[in-house]
């Protein structure tokens, strides 16, 4: 096995045996960028000079014997989360040129655990998209076939995973940016609670929705991730103070008795047959490790898309009004301020950004407040509330995390509602707060990969863990790579 | 028909924190542009607000200060709009959930009192300023003022009058002020008014249409900028017209406000509750420890004077509008216990020293322990009043003490019996044609006695006792 093609935990364990460096990985995966990257695109930028720069500085600390939780691993960012004095562009125009001058917190968390930058990944433009096709830099292809969509926003995140061009990725979930892209390009993919991962300097599209978490290629590299991401940040109102458990303590403890929830609202119509026959396959595999299936009821199921679609657009038509020309990034030349502003933003957003925030804006208009934004906010409640009465009477919840597998590039960019329809089973844990976890679950004929989501109570990321690595271990027989 | 006005007014005041709102950059005003800032109040993409406690703070005193409820949990909201002195396109505000509500003021009012209702403080941030070339067409931003804590105080359209309105804002301000929660500079722009205004005939329940005025700096410019404006709605009216609702701009100059027409005032500021913060919990445990941590508040100082001092309730007005002007009374009564005597000695001569020289008591030449020994020595008879007003100048100016100018300028007063008696006597002596007509009848011309004898003593008799002297010996040569 090449070493780009190691885990976290498998390169971790390589280094402090001494049978690798820190440079020696990064090569390794800088190597394998140069020659897939052409074909996947999962870049928006690859930081070549300062990866081999911050190994050749990890290989000093590891002489030392001083050996961190990521030492050495190369970790490709999402390009929504902000890098001190590194272009970070949110996948749009508008921002093609802004330097931030602070770090995410996340990046501050992973340097200080020893991680190696890469590169940052492609996305959709400010996270609007399910394909990562809205990307200003042109879309990322599917590592597992290169005609189709790897999934989104993260598309670029989950790709570089899934082809090898970084060991693990850092990814954003507002309604399933994380898991929908896993579960399409095969990998693991996780979205912590609401509050468990800082969120300051990650560039905001719907603030009570959004959430960082990891992309990685195992259920334990996930955890690791965890160990180092999770956690109270003073820096963030929102962040919340619970204690951090050690999430690699929960990798293959078993989960006999177990009661797993299937929520029968998701087994409606518009699932693909293969995905559901998967999915049938995994509650047996469940069963065959000693757990318990039960059907449970989410009521407030069918209103979950159209609650989305008012709350995100909403606050994405607020977070995104400071890209106006004036302080930083992309400015139109124009001879007076309305003009300036209109111009700047008319030529510095996309599409489908363009459409959340007249969407949004309406929704918050006077006269529609009460019946959009107020009341989509107390639907949100209901759901909420669903979600609680439902892990009364099970551990965890069982789903498929997509409709479909990857479907091909440009079969759905002129259909934004079927766009919306791939978040369907992710958009709810967004709208809860709750986390979820999505797992490779199996392959359709032709070789895609297929996602199964796990659900489970506020800040029961261990047990996530926990149910996702005694599944990926009994489910996985073979260990499939994609051919590139 | 006789009208009467409808005001209401919304008070902005910065608070004194020494950090902004939701970042850790300086509040403080007249630095370099742009020195204060940081990413978070700069707008950039990705930071997040955190809420200093302080302002939750200082905004509960004034809502104490103001007899309001407190709301036991109150919500930021976003204002949305475009401006280039607003970095994030939205102002972080209170729309529906404020800090406080349902509070008043008490006015005194010919003699009675008045309350004004408050209808709500809620907290927010400041914008930036703008500042445009005079040259080229071209505009800079300034944000060191950018997430600067203000507090909202939104009155009930209680007020009736240009005065009232003026009286209400000096209360406000006071109050402000004496709980050390903001500086009150009105040409800083720490506290700004804005004023809604309409008019119907005395009688009418139904309020006219109201319009909002904008742009007054002072105290004198709002009762000015109401009282044109209640006239000039009054012309419309009763030639006919109706009122138009709008916003209009107080010009200073030309002392006439003007309608601000245009797209400013089309705003749909879309307000919904931040999703960056959360709830802010008030429990009575904290609004317990800031109470216990204020001040007494100027209507309760200015009735404490009446009643312990014994003073006139226009004193206790003039020496509780400034908290430093009334610490300093009391320091001076503390030694002297001649509060009527400190008061006139305070609200005249040093009053109009410090006036003069624009000074506030804080710079004040004169330590309050000086002006009380000072009003002793007039009391004991040592210098007479006359004298005491030379002596206060010159205390002020050089900044000694009573007794070192008395000693510099022989100042001592002549108290003794017999150098007031021969004097009096050579002076009846050298004038014997105005004795006689004293004598006749004219008693105009004791006076005139009194006058050439503080004449011959530089002013330095005592005037008591030469009035009795002077009365017996030229009572006696009646005999």
């Amino acid at each position: 096995m090449e070493l780009y093609q190691s885990t976290i935990h498998e390169l971790h364990d390589k280094i402090k045996e001494g049978k690798t460096t820190a440079t020696e990985i990064t090569k390794a995966v800088l190597q394998r960028i140069d020659t897939v990257e052409g074909k996947v695109h999962s870049y928006i930028r690859v930081m070549k000079d300062e990866a081999l720069a911050a190994a050749a500085a990890t290989d000093k600390e590891i002489t030392k014997g001083n050996i961190k939780l990521l030492s050495g691993i190369p970790i490709a960012l999402k390009d929504i989360v902000c890098t001190k004095g590194i272009t970070t562009t949110c996948g749009s125009y508008i921002l093609h040129n802004f330097v931030p001058p602070y770090d995410a917190t996340v990046v501050e968390k992973l340097r200080a655990a020893g991680a190696i930058f890469v590169g940052k990944a492609n996305m959709d433009e400010f996270a609007m998209g399910s394909s990562t096709e809205t990307s200003y830099f042109g879309p990322t292809r599917n590592p597992w076939d290169l005609e189709c969509i790897p999934g989104g926003s993260s598309g670029g995140s989950a790709a570089a995973v899934a082809a090898d061009e970084c060991v693990a990725s850092i990814g954003s979930d507002t309604g399933g940016s994380i898991r929908q892209p896993a579960a399409l390009c095969g990998i693991v993919g996780m979205k912590p609670t609401y509050g468990r991962v800082s969120r300051f300097g990650l560039i905001a599209f719907a603030s009570s929705l959004d959430q960082i978490g990891p992309f990685t290629k195992d259920v334990e590299d996930c955890a690791i991730m965890m160990n180092v991401l999770a956690g109270y940040d003073p820096k963030e109102s929102t962040s919340v103070n619970v204690e951090v458990p050690d999430y690699r303590q929960f990798v293959g403890r078993d989960i006999k008795g177990w009661k797993v929830g299937i929520p029968k609202e998701y087994f409606v119509e518009g699932i693909d047959p293969e995905v559901k026959a998967a999915i049938e396959e995994a509650i047996k595999t469940m069963e065959k490790c000693g757990a318990k299936s039960v059907e449970i009821s989410l009521p407030h199921t069918q209103y979950c898309l159209a609650v989305y679609y008012i709350i995100a657009p909403a606050e994405a038509s607020s977070n995104l009004a400071r890209y106006d020309g004036v302080k930083y990034g992309f400015r139109a030349p124009a001879a007076e301020l309305l003009d300036m502003y209109k111009k700047t933003r008319m030529q510095g957003f996309g599409a489908e950004v363009k459409r959340r925030i007249m969407i949004g804006t309406y929704a918050l208009s006077a006269g529609y407040y009460d019946a959009y934004y107020k009341k989509a906010s107390q639907v949100r409640a209901l759901i909420k509330r669903d979600f609680e009465e439902a892990f009364k009477k099970c551990d965890v919840i069982l789903t498929p995390t997509t409709p479909t597998p990857a479907f091909k590039i440009g079969e759905k960019t002129d259909n934004p509602l079927q766009m919306y329809l791939s978040d369907i089973f992710t958009i709810s844990a967004n709208l809860a707060g709750i986390p979820g976890i999505s797992v490779l679950c199996g392959f359709t004929k032709i070789g895609l990969p297929v996602g199964a989501q796990f659900l489970a109570g506020h800040f029961q990321e261990g047990k996530l863990i926990q149910v996702a690595s005694v599944f990926e271990k009994e489910a996985q027989s073979e260990k499939r790579r994609p051919k590139l | 028909m006789e009208f009467e006005a409808i005001i209401g007014l919304e008070v902005h005041a910065q608070l004194l924190t020494d950090t902004k709102i939701f970042c850790g950059c300086s509040s403080k005003f007249g630095a370099a542009p742009n020195s204060h800032t940081c990413p978070v109040c700069l707008g950039m993409p990705g930071v997040l607000p955190v809420l200093n406690k302080k302002v939750v703070e200082y905004a509960v005193k004034m809502a104490l200060a103001t007899n309001c409820t407190i709301n036991p949990t109150c919500e930021f909201a976003r204002k949305n709009y475009f401006y280039p002195d607003l970095p994030k396109g939205y102002q972080i505000s209170q729309y529906v959930y404020p800090l406080a509500e349902h509070g008043y003021v008490e006015l005194e009012v010919n003699g009675g009192k008045k309350k004004i209702g408050i209808t709500r403080i809620h907290m927010e941030e400041d914008a930036g300023k703008l500042l445009h070339d005079e040259y080229n067409p071209v505009s800079y931003v300034d944000l060191n003022r950018t997430g600067v804590p203000l507090i909202e105080i939104v009155s009930e359209p209680d007020i009736r009058s240009a005065e009232e309105a003026a009286n209400y804002l000096k209360s406000l301000h006071e109050v402000l002020v004496y709980l050390e929660i903001c500086d009150g500079n009105m040409e800083e722009g720490s506290f700004r008014c804005d004023a809604n205004v309409s008019i119907r005939p005395k009688g009418q329940k139904e309020f006219g249409t109201r319009a909002e005025l904008k742009n007054m700096n002072s105290f004198r410019n709002v009762q000015r900028a109401l009282e044109y404006e209640i006239k000039r709605q009054q012309y419309i009216v009763e030639n006919g017209g109706t009122v138009v609702q709008e916003t209009r701009l107080w010009d200073d100059a030309q002392g006439a406000t003007h309608s601000m027409r245009g797209k400013e005032e089309a705003h749909d500021y879309r307000y919904f509750p931040d999703p960056d913060l959360v709830p802010v919990i008030v429990d009575t445990a904290w609004i317990d420890r800031i109470r216990a941590d204020m001040p007494e508040l100027p209507q309760d100082k200015r009735e404490r004077f009446i009643r312990y001092y014994q003073i006139p309730a226009y004193d206790a007005g003039v020496l509780t509008a400034d908290k430093a002007l009334a610490q300093y009374y009391e320091e001076v009564v503390a030694i002297c216990a001649q509060p009527k005597q400190a008061a006139n000695w305070l609200m005249g001569d040093v009053m109009k020293f410090l006036n003069e020289d624009r000074r506030t008591i804080r710079e004040c030449p004169i330590i309050a322990a000086s002006l009380a020994e000072m009003i002793n020595l007039v009391e004991a008879g040592t210098i007479s009043g006359k004298m005491a007003k030379d002596i206060v100048e010159e205390m002020y100016r050089s900044g000694k003490g009573p007794k070192e100018v008395i000693a510099e300028k022989g100042m001592v007063q002549i108290t003794d019996r017999d150098t007031l008696i021969h004097t009096a006597s050579v002076t009846v002596d050298e004038h014997p044609q105005q004795a006689a007509d004293y004598r006749a009848g004219k008693e105009k011309l004791f006076g005139f006695f009194v006058g050439q004898i503080m004449k011959k003593t530089q002013g330095k008799a005592n005037p008591q006792l030469v009035n009795e002297i002077l009365k017996e010996i030229l009572d006696k040569k009646n005999d």
